[in-house]
């Protein structure tokens, strides 16, 4: 189910990117290590939900078939999804959890700063919503890292852990193929290999703060722009579009 | 409170807080109040809140599910309230002296209790359909009701949490509706949740009066100001109804509107499957509770942490002071 309007494509990406976290987000309900942080959490996936929306609502448009948010959502495999590897990484442990959340953070207030000003009116009208949110999540999830990282023993050693499982899933944040590099031209798409420095700094002033040791990089992994995803993903889509695909083709 | 009083003392003091009550003035947390009242209410208000809490999961485990986008969405906000109408009530609980702490404690020995209705499963997606119809129905029944209890913190967090309720029940009453509406598949699923949801939602309201241990004490002194087969009733009169509107059938062949009373009489509640459900026996008890156990000790580094850090901090700051 590709779409060929190269616009749309882009929109769905971001909006593949937002529901993913947001789906791997909501798993935290009614599990949170206390009551304030589990709602706070339920509020981030919220946020990232509402933001799949309407990346996947102007991709439909876009399309001109009589596709919906939906249709992109519930009835695409693996191969068509094209969000970044990051996202789809099962939550792990509340170390785990926040570690992705603030390295994605960082780039996500850069990214949606940038796309405010895409020549796409749509895309940066959505980005302007966006970049609020993502300004508050990092808020969160920095003082997080800072709070785990200086905490106890064990807060360090998880959070540790959880940088260096996370550090070679972070290039791919940075990566531009043929499609993003032709929109970033137009001056539609983010050019995101121009928002590796300052991330690389703001990344490693925080991990200098929190106590912990910069992971080696020696090793590095991407594809998920090209459909080429972990395991993890077809399990999330297994739960996320159990209903459409049961029951395909009913309103609901 | 009431260590120094003399007997007469104290019999004045409880006169005193009777008229007040009787004058339907509210109680705050710095008032004198019997200490039996404060028992009571920390009773019913960390029951609430726990019931806020553990009702997350029927709910939340169709969250990852949930048949489209919008429906996630709402989903995802309506459990959410219901973790802040936990909150809420958890904080109006500790004015009465008791510390968070001490109430999950007491859920998580089993010595408080939650409502039975969240110990049963949520196997279809009209199950959330009909939990935040019927559920948060009944809810809506005892808590409007609430709102003039007479402890202050308590009737003001039931204003708040009755705002959100409504809307809750709104969109639960409008999952059903659709799938009435619906395929033959949809119906059928609708009225399975139905089925299954009815009786407990009639058991949300406790015990028959006569046979309800905290009810005398809890009207005179105007914690409860319906009793339990008040509010029933008024469930069951606003259900036949919406129910008729989306071509639903409530399973209960000895519902029958009665002329002379002006209400709906229904039949008897399977009270020996209310007592299983109350004292851990219903189908999901132990997995509820276990759940939340189990949240809170992975929590638990997590917590230390975070105390580990302010106190770090706050040392920090003292010897840059010193
Ligand atoms: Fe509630
Ligand atoms: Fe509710």
């Amino acid at each position: 189910m590709s779409t060929d309007n190269p616009v749309s494509q882009y929109a769905v990406r971001l909006a593949d990117d937002a529901l993913i976290l947001g789906h791997r987000l909501s798993e935290w309900c009614s599990r949170g290590p206390f009551l304030e942080e589990d709602l706070a959490l339920s509020n981030v996936a919220l946020d990232y939900i509402g933001r799949a929306r309407m990346f996947y609502g102007y991709a439909a448009e876009l399309s001109g078939d009589d596709r919906s948010e939906d249709d992109f959502a519930f009835l695409r495999d693996c191969r068509d999804f094209g969000n970044l590897l990051i996202h789809e990484l099962p939550r792990g442990d509340f170390a785990f959890t926040m570690a992705r959340q603030y390295l994605v953070d960082v780039h996500s207030v850069a990214f949606m700063t940038d796309l405010q000003s895409s020549t796409d009116a749509t895309l940066a009208a959505i980005a302007g919503k966006a970049v609020k949110e993502s300004n508050y999540h990092l808020r969160r999830s920095r003082d997080w890292m800072l709070r785990l990282g200086g905490g106890t023993e064990e807060s360090h050693r998880r959070l540790q852990h959880a940088v260096d499982e996370l550090w070679g899933f972070t290039p791919e944040m940075f990566e531009m193929d043929e499609l993003e590099k032709s929109l970033a031209g137009q001056g539609v798409a983010v050019d995101v290999s121009r928002l590796q420095p300052a991330w690389d700094t703001e990344v490693r002033a925080t991990l200098a703060a929190a106590n912990m040791s910069i992971p080696e990089e020696d090793w590095q992994v991407s594809g998920g722009r090209q459909g080429k995803h972990t395991e993890w993903l077809g399990h999330l889509l297994s739960d996320l579009q159990f209903m459409q695909r049961a029951y395909p083709g009913l309103e609901w | 409170m009431t260590d120094n009083l003399s007997d007469q003392q104290l019999e004045q003091r409880e006169t005193e807080f009777q008229q007040r009550i009787d004058a339907e003035e509210k109680i705050e947390p710095k008032d004198w109040m019997p200490e039996k009242y404060r028992q009571n209410l920390i009773r019913q208000m960390s029951q609430h809140a726990h019931s806020e809490v553990i009702g997350m999961q029927p709910e939340g485990n169709w969250i990852t599910r949930a048949p489209t986008l919008h429906r996630k969405a709402i989903l995802l906000a309506k459990v959410q309230d219901e973790g802040g109408h936990g909150l809420y009530l958890y904080s109006a609980a500790e004015t009465l002296g008791i510390s968070r702490e001490e109430l999950i404690a007491s859920l998580h020995s089993g010595s408080a209790k939650y409502a039975s209705i969240f110990n049963y499963p949520t196997l279809s997606w009209a199950d959330i359909g009909a939990i935040g119809w019927l559920v948060d129905g009944a809810a809506i029944c005892n808590q409007v009701s609430l709102q003039r209890t007479s402890y202050g913190p308590y009737s003001r967090g039931m204003v708040r949490i009755c705002k959100e309720e409504s809307f809750h029940q709104r969109q639960g009453y409008h999952i059903m509706m659709t799938l009435a509406r619906g395929s033959a598949e949809q119906k059928e699923m609708a009225q399975d949740a139905l089925n299954r949801f009815w009786w407990p939602s009639l058991m949300m309201f406790g015990p028959h009066d006569a046979d309800s241990v905290h009810s005398a004490q809890s009207m005179k002194w105007k914690i409860k100001r319906q009793s339990n087969d008040e509010l029933r009733q008024k469930f069951v009169d606003q259900s036949v109804k919406q129910a008729e509107v989306i071509e639903l059938e409530l399973p209960d062949p000895d519902l029958k509107w009665n002329e002379e009373r002006g209400h709906y009489d229904f039949g008897e509640i399977d009270w020996e499957e209310f007592k299983r459900s109350m004292t851990g026996g219903g189908p999901c008890s132990r997995q509820r509770l276990a759940h939340n156990i189990q949240a809170h000790d992975d929590g638990a580094w997590v917590r230390e942490a975070m105390r580990a850090y302010e106190s770090k901090k706050r040392e920090a700051k003292d010897q840059a002071v010193a």
